[in-house]
């Protein structure tokens, strides 16, 4: 039994061993817990904070854009959103067809937005549906803990009360494109929009105002339990008042129909656009909803391009309109004087080539004046003759071709001022005489767009070298007119130039209308029609063609441009009708009613102040 | 004789009531208190709501406690007589897992047996301790140190082991090899024996790393280096030690702890429940808490030194030693002190099997408690 004892004896000494071990392993356990909560402690307890804080930005609410008389051109209104955050979501797939039976997503809409989330990286919120009626909102916020990775917001989208009015020039919003998105976390706010064209985009950083952050407690998961104060608000976007006058856009768009035209007006003092129009248009609130496949291929293969901006981006032979302005070029070089006259009988050789007047009779005796009323060609080639390119160019950009006025909008084109380093640069030849005789009645290879015709017309009907402008800081409806200095050319050529412009409207001229009230404001102008193709001598001998029997894409563009009242200058305008025939019969017509409308418009305002 | 004098008189016929009254009804308050930590931290995990977990787990502590009790009274001899039959139960359940697993889903740990699911590593763990306590009390001083003893404790661990390890469950095949290499100790072996056994394993790391599966190598290798992934593999080890951390001295209190409420830490009412506990009681409560256990463990370790039987010795030391193994590898391992293997903290983590384990393990101490006065027969069958 001894033995019973040494094994006793064993037994005790090795248990209270293991005792004493494992009262070590508990010391030495607590002795870590005390390194990480005490000593460590400070360390993890601002980890532990910044996993449970999270800050959140707000969107600022983006500025509004209004007319010159403060209507609202763009807006922002409720919107009832629904978005999924594909990282957060368990089963994208049946998380989509869940929602897609509460707000009723086709089979078509829900392959789509998997293909989206395919694409997209897996932070980048995508829109499930937008534009929800409060029921259907509800219905799919009740379903939301359920869903995770679905996020709904009563946010604000975009609208523009008068989308097809000012299509060409507000642009519109889009989501933020996949390589910008991690740039600014901004652009992860779900349903986050930045300006994609138009004033929209170039004045992002002025509509856009500062988001705000709020701190929120967050779950693992990133869904938020509560908000922690303080909270800054978000601060809103600054407003955009454009220098238009909704009224007279509304106007002009009616007038150019459904016709491929561009029209632009211009305070002759201010040179403030006043409406800038191009036809056909389109309603830039689809864009904001994500236009549907159709109607995008209906705008791209419309032959009457409703997506490009004729106004600024059309550029075109400005015909018989810049006959005024190269009687200014040849009055300056001495070439002709006001009494200068030269006879018209159709035709005017030039070397071995035979250049014709649009009438084949051809205009007889015709002074300057009378050149410019009746649109004489052979006077004009007479002129160009004797002129230098050069000079003919500098003169036209004088009157402002061949310049981009950067107004804010898109595809503003620089049009084209032939001279002999053009032709030099981009053929490498050398300058034609015969070329001068062309730009000399506008055609060749001279090319202007509207909004440039409108304001070669506002210099020469003011006298000044205005600059155009579509957004105005402060809109004073009367800024001075000395604010731009007087034109550098002679008064008194261009009063003679501005007397063609008159007698064009008079009994005789080329945009005479019989029918128009004496007491009417009277109108300044001149047409043009630029051709299209080149008109070969076979069909000289048998006769032109009618334009109306060509097809819509050969026939004549139809240009005009004008000035009113005749004795005090207020608005001037450009318009073209791409392939509309005549300037007389075509275009002359719409800028004069534009024009009267836009006085009417004028002097109605001042009523209507006069009295306030 | 000698014995009989160490240990006062005999006392072998109580009534069942008698060895209630003789409970140390200290050490089953104790382990009531623990899992009344457990509760309060389920209840705290669930959000602070009784359902779904702290609820379910009190109905199963309270069939457990009645498990413990009627352990408890039963007397010794049957223990001692069950002992080797309650190894080749635990083995044959092992088996019979073996053989759904391969023909269910693979990884199969748990045999659904109706009103619960049964680990049957779990009761292994219990079944190798009496089975090795067995062995051990037939062999006198002599023939315990002798490394002919080593044969058979062997087999009885190594196969238990390796089935468990095939599971795959490194973390309870661990622990089953841990708990006897203590009998062993306690039996008497020689102390140089564990000194080179421990040099053996030391040696054999690499050699297992070979065999282990790519999840357990993850486990491992985060272990060393948490940070690097903190994302992905690393990420519970991560949370876990800033929830640790971050409670402090006192804790944030109870249902402000933002780790484990907003849900940024891992298996919460499982694995890391521990974590949870110190977020929001801080180190006070969690030095308490591992004095609780400390306590109820210390109890079981000494108890054998008031033993007569070396059966009784140790089976309350090896069981004492297992359990406590259980504690230290699932706090080690929430601390970012070993790899993450999956083991929970019995008692206070969530689910049955751990806590009957533990409670079938402490009514064995308790019943060598209350009958450390009786004498059992070197071999044979110990009943009078």
């Amino acid at each position: 039994m001894a033995r019973e004892g040494l094994r006793y004896q064993l037994f005790s000494r090795r248990a209270l061993l293991l005792a004493g071990a494992q009262g070590l392993v508990l010391t030495g356990l607590g002795g870590r817990l005390y390194y990480l909560s005490v000593v460590q402690g400070d360390q993890y307890k601002l980890r532990a904070e910044k996993n449970r804080v999270a800050l959140r930005l707000i969107a600022p609410e983006r500025g509004e854009v209004f007319d010159r008389y403060r209507r609202k051109l763009a807006t922002n209104r409720p919107d009832f959103r629904v978005f999924l955050i594909p990282e957060q979501a368990d089963e994208i797939k049946a998380t989509l067809e869940k929602i897609g039976q509460l707000v009723k997503l086709d089979d078509r809409r829900l392959a789509r937005l998997e293909r989206q989330i395919r694409r997209q990286r897996k932070f980048v919120p995508v829109t499930v549906a937008q534009g929800l009626d409060w029921r259907t909102f509800s219905r799919v916020n009740v379903s939301v803990p359920d869903l995770p990775g679905v996020v709904t917001d009563a946010g604000l989208s975009r609208f523009y009360p008068m989308g097809n009015e000012i299509a060409h020039l507000i642009g519109y919003l889009a989501s933020p494109g996949e390589a910008e998105v991690s740039s600014n976390p901004l652009y992860q706010l779900p349903g986050f929009k930045v300006g994609r064209q138009g004033l929209e985009r170039r004045y992002e950083s002025r509509l856009r105002g500062a988001a705000g952050t709020r701190r929120v407690e967050v779950n693992a998961v990133g869904r938020e339990i509560r908000e922690l104060p303080p909270r800054q608000e978000a601060q809103s976007g600054n407003d955009l008042q454009l220098t238009l006058d909704i009224d007279l856009q509304r106007f002009a768009m009616e007038q150019l129909g459904e016709e491929a035209a561009g029209a632009v007006v211009m305070n002759a003092k201010t040179g403030e656009v006043l409406a800038l129009a191009s036809a056909p248009t389109f309603d830039p609130n689809e864009f904001t909803t994500g236009i549907s496949q159709e109607n995008w291929n209906a705008l791209l293969k419309d032959p009457r391009k409703p997506l490009i901006n004729k106004a600024v981006s059309g550029q075109y032979p400005p015909g018989s309109t810049v006959k005024p302005i190269i009687a200014l070029a040849a009055l300056e070089q001495g070439i002709v004087t006001e009494e200068t006259t030269h006879y018209c009988n159709g035709r005017h050789r030039f070397g071995n080539r035979t250049f014709r007047c649009w009438k084949r009779g051809g205009h007889g005796k015709q002074d300057l004046k009378g050149a410019i009323s009746n649109s004489c060609d052979v006077y004009f080639y007479k002129i160009a003759e004797e002129l230098d390119i050069e000079h003919m160019a500098d003169m036209l950009r004088r009157f402002g071709l061949g310049h981009q006025y950067d107004l804010g909008i898109d595809g503003e084109k620089d049009g084209l001022v032939p001279d002999r380093a053009w032709k030099r640069a981009a053929f490498n030849q050398p300058w034609q005489g015969g070329e001068t005789l062309n730009v000399g009645i506008g055609q060749g290879a001279l090319l202007a767009t509207p909004l440039q015709l409108a304001v070669m017309t506002a210099r020469l009907a003011s006298g000044r070298a205005l600059e155009p402008s579509l957004v105005s800081e402060d809109l004073e409806t009367d800024a001075p007119d000395t604010a731009f200095s007087a034109m550098d050319v002679n008064p008194l050529h261009m009063r003679i130039a501005r007397r063609g412009m008159e007698m064009v409207m008079e009994p005789g001229g080329t945009a005479f209308d019989f029918r128009r009230k004496k007491s009417a404001p009277k109108q300044a102008g001149k047409t043009g029609t630029a051709q299209v193709r080149r008109i070969s001598e076979a069909e000289h001998q048998e006769g032109v063609r009618d334009n109306d029997e060509l097809p819509w894409a050969m026939r004549d563009h139809a240009l005009f441009i004008g000035y009113a009242p005749t004795d005090d200058p207020q608005v001037a305008i450009g318009l073209l009708v791409q392939h509309g025939g005549g300037g007389s019969s075509d275009a002359a017509p719409l800028g004069r009613a534009i024009m009267d409308k836009a006085l009417e418009l004028m002097a109605q305002r001042r009523t209507e102040e006069g009295e306030a | 004789m000698g014995t009989t004098r160490m240990f006062g008189p005999r006392r072998v016929d109580k009534s069942p009531l008698q060895r209630l009254l003789d409970l140390n009804w200290g050490m089953v308050l104790i382990n009531c208190l623990i899992a009344g930590i457990g509760f309060a931290m389920l209840y705290s995990v669930a959000g602070g709501s009784w359902s779904p977990w702290a609820e379910t787990q009190s109905i199963r502590f309270a069939g457990a406690l009645l498990v413990m009790l009627v352990i408890a009274v039963i007397d010794i001899r049957y223990w001692m007589a069950f002992a080797y039959p309650a190894w080749a139960i635990g083995l044959g359940l092992l088996l019979a897992v073996e053989f759904v697993g391969a023909t269910g889903m693979g990884g199969q740990r748990w045999l659904d047996i109706g009103f619960m699911r049964l680990q049957p590593s779990e009761l292994m763990k219990i079944a190798v301790v009496m089975a090795l306590a067995r062995y051990f009390h037939g062999r006198n001083y002599d023939q315990s140190r002798s490394l002919r003893s080593l044969f058979i404790p062997l087999v009885l661990m190594a196969v238990p082991m390796a089935l468990v390890m095939r599971q795959p469950d490194l973390g309870t095949s661990l622990m089953i090899v841990m708990g006897g290499v203590a009998i062993l100790f306690l039996a008497g072996l020689p102390a140089w024996l564990f000194a080179v056994g421990g040099l053996a394993v030391a040696g054999a790391i690499p050699v297992a790393w070979r065999f282990m599966r790519d999840y357990q190598k993850d486990r491992v290798l985060t272990f060393l280096n948490p940070e690097a992934d903190p994302l992905g593999a690393g990420y519970q080890i991560t949370q876990s030690k800033i929830a640790l951390g971050s409670g402090g001295m006192t804790g944030k209190g109870f249902l402000e702890g933002t780790q484990s409420q907003l849900n940024f830490l891992p298996e919460m009412k499982t694995d890391f429940i521990f974590t949870v506990l110190a977020e929001e009681f801080g180190l006070i409560g969690a030095s308490i808490t591992l004095g609780l256990y400390g306590i109820v463990l210390g109890y079981g370790l000494l108890m054998g030194l008031g033993c007569r039987s070396q059966f009784g010795r140790l089976l309350a030391g090896g069981l004492s030693i297992t359990l406590f193994l259980y504690v230290m590898i699932n706090v080690a391992m929430v601390m970012g002190l070993m790899p993450v293997v999956g083991v929970p903290l019995p008692m206070i983590s969530y689910g049955g099997s751990a806590m009957l384990t533990w409670m079938i393990a402490y009514g064995l101490i308790l019943s060598v408690a209350i009958h450390r006065h009786v004498t059992l027969a070197p071999k044979g069958s110990g009943l009078a």
